[in-house]
């Protein structure tokens, strides 16, 4: 109880110094190089294994517990379950993260790739259709390693 | 697009910078269908973020994600990176696959 | 979860129910409803203590709480206090502000709802508000989501904390309590429901897939941010959301009939401090 009431309150101190917005002309990003950029082969792949090749260009895929997944044991609501990859340090070299949800029609729904400095830890909150794994996919020294986490949905994220 | 789009906190402890964000978009699927005239909605979503970190050296690109439809509706994104200061800035750019964009600025706490 | 259905014997002193027959709203006093309905819920869910009812079904859910508290990390209605602050700050077309209407303090949660002698009504803070900018010559917001839902979002973050504590002051203000609860007990709608049906009674039970939450605390937290809405609403919205889930037809937003029921819902989350707004599922 203390620790959300002090999130809260930490909230309220946020506030005064929020971001400046800034719109960017949609002209100022030529949206045709970021169209280059995304990958879509990925995205509209129907299996973990496909989507997760064809994002990070790996053969083998190894299952590592290296890679900690934190997300719900129930969804309170599949349109927003939150998710938070962590990967150990033991693992070196990581290059990028890919978060999936198995069960999804179109299970990649995010690829994460690491900047310089970049830790191996990113959290966002995804959607699933229905019960199924949270999988993680992490590119590290050239290699694919996965880890996934069963997340119960009682109310579909998808529907309208 | 609604103002005020991007909203970051930034904060840098013991060399590590832990960036939060949420951005307000409607992260439509292409998928579901309008509940009153059974027409599917088109699809709307976020495909890039950028996270720039701006300090005294120039400009560090720290996280470059690409996104499905399957991104909760007014995205979350939260990521760390080692470095980072107190005064120093951090840029986020989104672009959706209409081709919309927007990006914010804050200072890392 | 376990049920206790003893306790409805000890409800049936504040059912107004139709169908409880002898019993009237009027037989007991605020004092001893409020007395009845804590005892209720602390006896239903011992051990969470009263400002945990605050928080809904995350008082009693470790799961749903898990992850409630990752979203309430960076929580989705933060922009819109944001728009709710530019809201108060931004001038009518007058030069009069929200602030001229409210003393100058976006913090009046704990002086709503109160009952207005004079007009002999409950006055509710999304009322007062649009009473406001037709004063000053805008147009009333609708009372639901948007625009409204957002002022209400800032002025509720500002009034955080603020604890709850709902005069009664005459006769006149215990006839529009004692109307609240009946219609807070009455029997509606295909399903003959009434709001406790689902809130007392079977509150920690399951419908399907969703655990209901404890009536205790629900004037607390407005307006929310419903992952079901994907927006924010507001306490009248979810009113009339029951009411349909009831298969009843809902009243009017604002109307006399939630206002008296938000006037006696508010008093039974006496002594509990205001957090809205809040992210519910």
């Amino acid at each position: 109880m203390n620790t959300d009431m002090k999130r809260r309150v930490f909230l309220r101190g946020s506030m005064a110094a929020g971001a400046v917005g800034v719109a960017v002309g949609a002209g100022l990003l030529a949206p045709q190089s970021v169209m280059a950029a995304w990958p879509k082969a990925a995205f509209d792949a129907k299996s973990v294994a496909e989507a997760g090749k064809t994002a990070m260009g790996g053969t083998d895929i190894v299952e590592s517990s290296d890679i900690k997944i934190k997300a719900p044991d129930i969804a309170e609501n599949g349109a927003v379950v939150p998710v938070t990859v962590t990967v150990k340090p033991s693992m070196e070299g990581v290059e990028s993260i890919a978060i999936l949800a198995a069960s999804n029609g179109q299970p990649l729904v995010g690829l994460f790739k690491l900047g310089e400095g970049a830790v191996a830890n990113v959290s966002t909150r995804i959607k699933m259709g229905k019960t199924g794994d949270v999988v993680a996919l992490v590119k590290a020294g050239g290699k694919l390693y996965s880890n996934k986490k069963n997340v119960k949905v009682t109310i579909g994220g998808c529907g309208g | 697009m609604a103002k005020k789009s991007i909203k970051i906190r930034a904060k840098a402890k013991k060399g590590v910078t832990t960036v939060k964000s949420l951005m307000s978009h409607p992260m439509e699927t292409g998928l579901r269908k309008n509940s009153k005239t059974g027409k599917l909605i088109p699809a709307h979503f976020i495909q890039e973020v950028v996270a720039t970190h701006v300090h005294d050296g120039g400009e560090t690109v720290r996280m470059t994600t690409h996104w499905s439809g399957g991104v909760s509706k007014n995205p979350y994104l939260s990521f760390k990176f080692n470095g980072g200061k107190k005064g120093d800035k951090i840029t986020l750019t989104w672009t959706d696959n209409k081709g919309g964009s927007e990006s914010a600025t804050a200072k890392i706490k | 979860m376990k049920i206790v259905k003893f306790a409805m014997i000890a409800l049936c002193a504040i059912s107004a129910s139709a169908f409880a027959g002898d019993k009237k709203a009027t037989d007991t006093t605020p004092a001893e409803d409020l007395k009845t309905y804590q005892d209720y819920f602390f006896k239903r869910f011992s051990g969470v203590p009263l400002q945990e009812y605050a928080n809904g079904v995350y008082a009693i859910n470790e799961a749903s709480r898990e992850n409630w508290e990752a979203i309430e990390e960076f929580p989705p209605y933060e922009p819109m206090i944001e728009e709710g602050e530019g809201m108060w700050n931004q001038p009518f077309a007058n030069g009069a502000t929200y602030g001229s209407c409210f003393g100058d303090d976006p913090a009046q949660r704990k002086n709503y709802p109160y009952w207005d002698a004079a007009r002999k009504m409950v006055m509710t803070l999304p009322l007062a508000i649009n009473e406001c900018r037709t004063a000053n010559g805008e147009k009333p917001l609708k009372y639901k989501k948007g625009a409204m839902a957002n002022l209400l979002a800032y002025m509720s973050y500002e009034s955080r904390g603020q604890k709850i504590n709902v005069a009664i002051p005459d006769a006149d203000a215990l006839a529009a309590y004692n109307a609240g609860k009946s219609v807070y007990f009455a029997r509606r709608g295909q399903l003959n429901f009434n709001c406790a049906s689902c809130h007392m009674e079977s509150s920690g039970q399951y419908i399907r897939s969703e655990q209901l939450s404890p009536a205790l605390g629900h004037a607390t937290n407005w307006p929310v941010y419903r992952s079901k809405w994907g927006e924010l609403g507001t306490l009248h919205r979810r009113f009339a959301g029951c009411m349909k889930q009831m298969r009843a037809k809902p009243y009017k937003t604002q109307g006399e009939e939630f206002r008296n029921l938000e006037y006696f819902l508010t008093h039974m989350s006496s002594d509990i401090e205001y957090n809205g707004p809040s992210a519910r599922k």
